[in-house]
């Protein structure tokens, strides 16, 4: 029996498989650097920058849970020790841009978080206004 | 190396904890108190019309509720309804006509046992310590069954997606998205603020709201000294919405 269909399914797949990285590569976006984000105003985030950078998700899920479960508004920076009041919103008194900030990293790594189909970002209310 | 990336991991994860464990108290202690709400219906009929619109009006601009041109993809949280439809147990021939003509603004009853919260599949919706059924949009599928479970039709459905037919954001509060069901949430956003219902703050009077577990609340009050009906108690869902006539 021939082996040239085998083989020729092999190639198939693997050019499907690796078909993201060959586009990368020819779309020239392989190696990209990670996006430079918009500097926030004030000196600190909520925790230690590093730990928000990783964890960020982590504590707007919980947020959201003591927020809607528990009814519990104010969250004390284990960090800083300051209060902030536990609102989508209160991330964009600093970030002040969703598309600067937010969808930079989003887009680079290819995340899509939903919580904008429903929560307000300072574009949205430009638009509105 | 593998060691280490360990380490870095279960730091992280002890740090997780400890941040997590930084949650203030709640401003209203939810087991003690009870919401209840009595609506004057002839109070409120005494009103006059825009006075009476500027009730149902503040709910959809402080709650970014889109107004539809269509009528089957309305979304409401609290809408006039007329005495026959919103009581049907309690309609009699022969009524008065002043009763027969009331108009009375209906909207969620915040059952004490709610079959709507019953059916949700995946706790989307649910009864608060304090008495307020409330939903978390985050886990809504768009099964619709609570919907069907209400007895009166009090919720309503995103069949599109409503952020373009918001006339006007309030930025304070978000917006839903096509596919969850959405309803009156006695605003539980402004009793943490220590603030009324906007519906109760624009009525003038005519909406009571407070704590029925305070014998000496004015809600309680005002139940003992009247007489008050309840959408068809006959069901069992012991609505904690009252209506005096």
């Amino acid at each position: 029996m021939s082996k040239t269909p085998l083989v020729a399914v092999l190639l198939i797949f693997i050019g499907f498989f690796f078909f993201p990285y060959f586009y990368s590569v020819a779309s020239g976006q392989l190696g990209k650097p990670v996006p430079e984000l918009e500097k926030p105003k004030g000196d600190h985030c909520i925790e230690d920058a590093k730990w928000m950078e990783e964890n960020h998700m982590v504590l707007l899920k919980e947020w959201r849970d003591h927020v809607i479960r528990q009814g519990i508004r104010t969250y004390i920076s284990d960090t800083y020790g300051t209060a902030y009041n536990i609102s989508t919103y209160t991330c964009f008194e600093c970030h002040t841009s969703k598309a600067n900030f937010c969808d930079k990293c989003h887009d680079y790594t290819g995340v899509k978080p939903n919580c904008w189909d429903c929560h307000v970002y300072p574009e949205l209310l430009e638009k509105y206004r | 190396m593998t060691g280490s990336a360990i380490a870095t991991i279960t730091l992280t994860a002890s740090q997780v904890e400890r941040v997590l464990a930084a949650f203030a108290a709640p401003a209203i202690d939810q087991q003690k108190v009870r919401w209840g709400m009595v609506i004057d219906l002839k109070k409120f009929n005494e009103l006059p019309l825009a006075k009476r619109k500027r009730v149902y009006d503040v709910c959809k601009e402080i709650h970014n509720i889109p107004i539809f041109p269509t009528a089957k993809d309305r979304v409401e949280w609290i809408w006039p309804a007329d005495f026959e439809h919103t009581f049907p147990s309690q309609f009699n021939h022969f009524l008065p006509e002043e009763i027969e003509n009331l108009e009375v603004p209906v909207l969620c009853n915040h059952c004490e046992n709610p079959p709507c919260t019953k059916v949700c599949p995946t706790g989307a919706t649910w009864k608060r310590d304090d008495g307020i059924v409330t939903m978390d949009y985050h886990r809504c599928i768009g099964c619709r069954y609570c919907m069907a479970a209400c007895p009166y039709g009090m919720r309503s459905f995103n069949w599109r997606d409503p952020r373009p037919f918001i006339p006007k954001l309030n930025p304070t509060y978000h917006t839903r998205t096509k596919g969850v069901v959405e309803k009156c949430t006695f605003c539980v956003e402004r009793l943490e603020k220590g603030l009324q219902p906007a519906c109760v703050e624009a009525s003038e009077g005519s909406f009571i709201f407070g704590d029925l577990n305070n014998l000496e609340s004015e809600i309680s009050k005002i139940l003992r000294e009247h007489y008050s009906i309840r959408r068809k108690p006959e069901l069992g869902t012991e609505p904690k919405l009252y209506y005096l006539i």
